[in-house]
């Protein structure tokens, strides 16, 4: 069996009369990029919050990198690295004092911390502005001086709290690359996201989570399931019709959007089922056929249902 | 050295490298207390009477050392809780350094500050024609009282910080010290108040060290012994020092 970096058990937190974790199982291969997908409230950001020692748990048991993180909370400390929803930074300082307090702050010692920050931010090319002020940073570059910040011990576990949160596109896929890379060097990645794309573009496995509970895991293509057709007609009049005609090829039964006069289906072999849909739709009044991968809306409430049906 | 000894100097070495990036603003935090004194000593002071006879300037000096300590609290909470507010403070606590240098390196940095303002207005003090008369020892115990206030207040305003947990309150911090700055016998004697509002002003820790330092300097107003300006500030500590603590480890 491969050494496991994170092990959660039965994680319970309470806040007030609110359970933001109820129950929480999570195990996490070393040197695998996890995804804790989720909507906002679902109890991410607190199962982090208690992974990375901020938090205690009220029942359950965590352990991190091989140490548990109630009782041995220095040692996880030692271990991790944390970069949250927003910049944790100095910001009137500059981005290499910054790397070289947290460096010193981590016990690596003056001349190290020096060397390291150094290093970090040739990386994450931030060498230019090393020595301006973070709070003249661009979004993307504070992200990418606060992942720096985060990996100065090269750490065995990495938690990224909605990493890319509040970045435009350039800034994603800058911070996304960074930890492509990162996971190519062994690193282990636990990322919160309410992004089904992200997720799918990082993680090696998700777990889902709602009302603080994993309602499923496993690799992303395992859990969005089945591809989506979407037709859109012309005409409200022939939703219906339209509908008829593709219970025959979906995998399942369609379901009628009337304002978006859109009847969309989830199909098993997506090309088989495109063809046959473009044939049999050919004499209607279709504005447009695409084939999707489900949303999380989608992949969320059908887990939800399947819960719930269960 | 320990890893305490080392990560506090670490913690106040980042506010000095703060002062070193940006001075205006050092400047500007260390000049505001001279622009208040240069205010009440030259448009307001000549319509000022200090009971019991004496020169108004004299009296003011105390007054604005105090003051300065209690605007002190205003830098404290906005450190303080701007870390809470960016998550630095949550970063620092992800690593494996303990609460005490955390809250040290705060400490020393706000100290090293207060202590840097008192000698600006000492500066200005002499310049305006304030004096100490009753010798050096009694005119350094006065600084150390205003230190022991400033001290205690630290605590009361890292303690607020944490509960706040973001800079925005600050407006309402300084809501807070304006009344308490004014409600003292800091610019004015509380015999000239209303009845009440003065015993208020009486009361107040802050006129419980403007007494005993206006006593240790031999500067006029109503002065007052050294122990209340000693027993308030150790009183504020020993509800807010424990408080500051347990709410930063918050991990109950």
């Amino acid at each position: 069996m491969r050494d496991l970096a994170i092990e959660a058990e039965g994680l319970t937190r309470r806040f007030g009369t609110t359970t933001a974790v109820d129950q929480f199982d999570l195990t996490v291969p070393a040197g695998t990029v996890h995804g804790l997908l989720g909507p906002n409230g679902a109890g991410k950001t607190t199962a982090v919050r208690i992974l990375t020692t901020l938090l205690r748990p009220d029942a359950g048991h965590a352990r991190v990198a091989g140490h548990d993180v109630v009782r041995e909370a220095d040692r996880v400390r030692a271990r991790i690295g944390l970069v949250g929803q927003q910049a944790a930074l100095d910001e009137q300082l500059s981005g290499r004092q910054n790397l070289e307090m947290f460096g010193r702050l981590h016990h690596l010692g003056a001349a190290r911390a020096r060397h390291r920050a150094g290093e970090l931010l040739e990386r994450f090319g931030l060498a230019d502005a090393a020595d301006r002020p973070a709070a003249k940073y661009s979004g993307g570059m504070r992200r990418r001086l606060d992942l720096a910040a985060g990996l100065l011990i090269g750490p065995a576990v990495l938690f990224l709290d909605e990493p890319t949160t509040g970045l435009d596109p350039r800034g994603r896929n800058e911070v996304w690359r960074e930890i492509r890379a990162l996971v190519t060097e062994g690193t282990t990645v636990l990322l919160t996201t309410q992004y089904l794309e992200e997720a799918d573009q990082l993680a090696d496995a998700i777990a889902v989570i709602d009302h603080g509970r994993v309602i499923a895991a496993g690799p992303p293509d395992e859990l969005k399931g089945a591809y989506h057709l979407d037709v859109v007609v012309r005409d409200t009049e022939s939703l219906d019709r339209t509908a008829e005609l593709l219970t025959r090829i979906g995998a399942g039964d369609p379901q009628i959007d009337p304002d978006q006069r859109r009847v969309s289906v989830p199909v098993g072999d997506r090309v088989a089922a495109l063809t046959e849909a473009a044939l049999a739709l050919r004499d209607h009044d279709v504005e447009d056929i695409a084939l999707r991968r489900p949303t999380l809306d989608e992949v969320f409430l059908s887990l939800t249902d399947e819960r719930s049906a269960a | 050295m320990t890893a305490y000894a080392m990560d506090s100097w670490t913690l106040t070495r980042r506010t000095l490298l703060q002062w070193r990036n940006q001075p205006a603003q050092l400047a500007i935090g260390l000049l505001f207390p001279v622009m208040i004194l240069l205010m009440f000593a030259y448009l307001f002071g000549g319509a000022m009477q200090v009971p019991g006879g004496g020169d108004y300037r004299e009296f003011l000096l105390p007054g604005i050392f105090v003051l300065t300590m209690a605007f002190g609290l205003e830098s404290t909470f906005t450190a303080v809780s701007s870390d809470a507010g960016k998550g630095v403070t949550d970063r620092f606590r992800t690593m494996p350094i303990s609460a005490a240098s955390v809250l040290t390196g705060r400490t020393v940095a706000d100290m090293l500050y207060a202590a840097a303002g008192l000698v600006v207005l000492i500066a200005c003090g002499l310049a305006v024609g304030w004096r100490w008369h009753h010798g050096w020892t009694n005119a350094l115990l006065a600084v150390g009282l205003l230190l022991l206030l400033r001290y205690a207040l630290l605590w009361f305003g890292v303690w607020l910080a944490l509960v706040a947990g973001k800079p925005e309150m600050l407006m309402a911090v300084q809501i807070l010290v304006w009344p308490l700055a004014f409600l003292s016998s800091v610019f004015t004697a509380p015999e000239t108040m209303p009845g009440w509002l003065g015993t208020i002003a009486e009361w107040n820790p802050l006129s419980a060290t403007a007494a005993a330092t206006r006593e240790l300097f031999g500067n006029p107003g109503e002065g007052g012994s050294w122990w209340p300006a000693v027993i308030w500030p150790l009183a504020l500590l020993t509800v807010f020092m424990p408080l500051a603590v347990r709410r930063y480890r918050r991990l109950t």
